[in-house]
């Protein structure tokens, strides 16, 4: 008895349980295809995805909408009562558009302001250091798995973890103090320095999620033909013009996936802001996302409503961006079909 | 059958990880100090005296309480029982143990005087017990002043008085900060009250902050600016987040720090003896010499499923003997009539400061000012809290003008007022 033949029996055991199970699952198949007919096959396999979908993001937004027509205290909208878009008004009701504190929510205000420096300079800064990470982890250095794990490790650590860390390392009695204090530089407040806690954040972020973007931009990277770059060489091409005539355009895919990705996290960042700074000092580190939680959840005498009116306003702000991204890939696309 | 047998445990299992027990009551717990261990040890003692009851002691951060509970009881669940501070405002959660304890009569005679403190306006029930009557007041490094050569200001010595005599030991001993006060409503309420301030208006809901209001939080403000106080404690976090500044003290970075009695314990076990402190009582101003009363209690959760467990529980904790053995253990001021009444409470610590500054907190409890003792059962006590920690927060980071930020404390108090609908 041959080796080949015997494995390919051992698979046909292994598989008769799965041929079973397909010839059964095909029984009620059969029957929906001979009632609704081939066309409304696709509606057959399309509803649990659309009935999870319809649950658990399509009704929560219905909620949260009719929330932010709402008012009082109470979570249960049996207990709320109708005020329409009195939350909204609310948001919006500002003697200067240009200064947050002449506003009646000023910490909206604020956050949005905050929210808004913070995810161009994240997101540009973020994406530049990945791209140079990724370039250069893609040569052929020492150690070079090495140096991809520990770009990569910050991803893994929880959110919570990598505020407490960064907390440990700036605050006044922090790491970063002892070791100025041994080259007898005074101690610095950072975490209360309006201007040094904002750029903290902006670090401490980039140091948690660049890990992602520059495995992603990595693979893309790798997937580019080396023939391309033997050839440019042969002919003596600049390496700068390299990467922009070569490097650049093929990664491009891989960059809009980045850019998307970032954009997103950039405006929903929370978790570790929250664990660092709080949001201090004063509203200078408060984002999008906590003014929410601590309106919907954390302060005395909380407004769901005025939450909820808050989160509507930042979904569609990300529903635009994510529109403009998608805007900016397609006509890629069709320029390089060109 | 054997699939049968499978689905019929793992349904078992599910039901199990989900439902409450016949039996089971769970605590929610928070510890400043050492009372997380009391609790423990005699969550242990119970359950060995009522074998048919299973109580879980789940020890969380104040934050949790704080943020959290609030929004599990809002939503209808939560624990069977918690320790909570912002006792009148979450009253409508409590449930009513009139009915289920042993003997209404004992709680009413016992814990009467705060019960108003834990229950709806206008109720007669009976949601729990103060696990410690507290009052808020200074602590002294009296080493570093010592060592600075400035004596201690006396027991009438003003707040003025103390930032000045701070910042000459903060000045010669190269502290980074001479005073330093919790990013607390209830804490900055006290130095408040003594300037002549009144929260509470003709109708019972809050009032404008007045001039003895203005007058503490603008020379505060001053005292920041000038680096008397701590900047950190209050800008190192934002909005109404509470934030303590004993790690500061107990770290010999503090000339003064104005906290609590809640904290004895704390600073016996962690100060040890790195230096000598006491405590001082609350500083005067030019109404009252005055702290704030206040405390955590007990209560049962009316959501439970268990309220007959529940109440064996709560009557085991509120006995004489046992509230007694729990305050000498976690050097709380205990907030039992009985207990109070007999007193010889044996402390359980060698600690001379300790017990200088127990005693310290029972002679300042006899000068709280008459706003000060309504304050923790007002149904606006945190609401005004909340505001003018928020406000002020953002005065010493430099975004808002002090006028501004009074004009912005009434504003948002009136707002949360308006948003309440009452």
């Amino acid at each position: 008895m041959s080796t080949t033949s015997l494995t390919d029996r051992l698979g046909s055991l292994l598989m008769a349980p799965v041929h079973l199970l397909m010839r059964i699952i095909d029984i009620p198949l059969r029957a929906v295809q001979k009632a609704a007919g081939i066309g409304g096959m696709a509606a057959v396999f399309l509803a649990p995805n659309m009935l999870i979908f319809g649950i658990f993001v399509l009704l929560p937004l219905v909620i949260n909408f009719v929330y932010s027509m709402t008012g009082g205290t109470a979570f249960f909208l049996s207990e709320r009562n109708f005020v329409g878009a009195e939350q909204y008004q609310r948001l919006f009701t500002c003697t200067n558009y240009l200064d947050p504190m002449s506003c009646q929510e000023d910490a909206f205000w604020a956050a949005v302001g905050n929210t808004f420096w913070f995810v161009i300079l994240q997101v540009a800064l973020m994406i530049g250091l990945s791209l140079i990470t990724a370039l250069i982890l893609n040569r052929d250095l020492a150690a070079r798995s090495f140096w991809r794990a520990v770009f990569f490790f910050p991803v893994l650590l929880s959110p919570v973890v990598v505020g407490l860390i960064w907390k440990w390392i700036l605050q006044r009695q922090g790491l970063l103090n002892f070791g100025l204090y041994q080259f007898g530089i005074e101690p610095y407040t950072w975490l209360t320095d309006r201007n040094w806690t904002f750029i903290a954040t902006i670090g401490v972020s980039i140091w948690a999620h660049m890990g992602l973007y520059t495995l992603i931009l990595l693979a893309g990277l790798q997937a580019i033909p080396k023939d391309l770059y033997e050839a440019a060489e042969m002919d003596g091409t600049k390496p700068a013009r390299v990467f922009r005539r070569i490097t650049l355009p093929l990664l491009a895919p891989n960059l809009l996936v980045v850019v998307v990705l970032a954009l997103i996290k950039a405006v929903q960042i929370f978790d570790e802001v929250y664990v660092l700074t709080g949001g201090g000092p004063g509203t200078s580190t408060l984002y999008l996302t906590q003014y929410i939680y601590e309106t919907g959840f954390a302060s005395t005498l909380r407004n769901p409503g005025l939450a909820a009116a808050a989160s509507i306003l930042m979904g569609l702000v990300l529903v635009v961006l994510t529109l403009i991204q998608l805007g900016i890939g397609q006509r890629g696309e069709k320029k390089g079909k060109r | 059958m054997k699939t049968k047998s499978l689905l019929a445990g793992a349904a078992l299992a599910l039901l199990m990880s989900t439902a409450a027990h016949a039996g089971d009551v769970r605590i929610m717990w928070y510890s400043d100090g050492v009372e997380g261990d009391v609790m423990k040890d005699l969550v242990g003692r119970f359950m060995k005296e009522n074998p048919g009851i299973n109580v879980i002691l789940d020890n969380v951060a104040y934050s949790v309480i704080k943020d959290q509970l609030p929004v599990q009881l809002e939503a209808g669940n939560g624990p069977d029982i918690a320790r909570v501070t912002a006792i009148k405002d979450l009253s409508r959660h409590w449930l009513d143990l009139r009915p289920l304890v042993k003997d209404a009569k004992y709680w009413d005679d016992n814990f009467g005087a705060q019960a108003d403190w834990m229950r709806p306006d206008g109720s007669k029930q009976i949601s729990g017990f103060m696990t410690q009557i507290t009052l808020t007041g200074g602590y002294a490094n009296k080493t570093l002043f010592d060592q600075a050569g400035v004596p201690l200001p006396g027991p009438k010595a003003t707040w003025e008085e103390w930032a000045a005599a701070s910042k000459k030991v903060k000045d010669s001993q190269k502290l980074p900060f001479a005073m330093a006060i919790d990013r607390s409503g209830h804490r900055l309420t006290a130095p408040l009250l003594s300037y002549g301030a009144n929260y509470v208006g003709k109708d019972g809901k809050p009032a404008p902050l007045d001039k003895g209001a203005k007058d503490f939080l603008t020379k505060f403000v001053g005292w920041v600016g000038e680096g008397s106080f701590a900047k950190d404690v209050w800008v190192s976090a934002a909005g109404s987040t509470y934030r303590a500044a004993a790690e500061d003290f107990i770290n010999g970075q503090l000339a003064f720090y104005y906290s609590g009695s809640w904290q004895v314990a704390n600073l016996t076990t962690k100060i040890g003896n790195s230096f000598d402190w006491v405590a001082t009582g609350s500083p005067c101003g030019p109404a009252a010499c005055t702290g704030m009363p206040g405390g955590a209690a007990l209560v049962a959760v009316k959501y439970t499923k268990n309220p007959k467990d529940v109440a064996a529980v709560m009557d085991w904790f509120a006995q004489e003997k046992v509230v007694k053995e729990f305050s000498e253990r976690t050097l709380f001021l205990p907030g039992h009539k009985g207990v109070v009444d007999k007193g010889g409470l044996d402390f359980k610590t060698d600690n001379a400061f300790a017990k200088a500054a127990l005693t310290k907190y029972v002679e300042a409890s006899k000068t709280t000012a008459d706003t000060a003792l309504k304050l923790p059962g007002w149904r606006w006590s945190d609401t005004v809290y909340a505001a003018i920690v928020t406000r002020v927060g953002q005065t010493l980071a430099g975004e808002l003008k002090l006028d501004d930020a009074f004009t912005r404390i009434d504003a948002d108090i009136a707002q949360k007022v308006k948003d309440s609908g009452l």
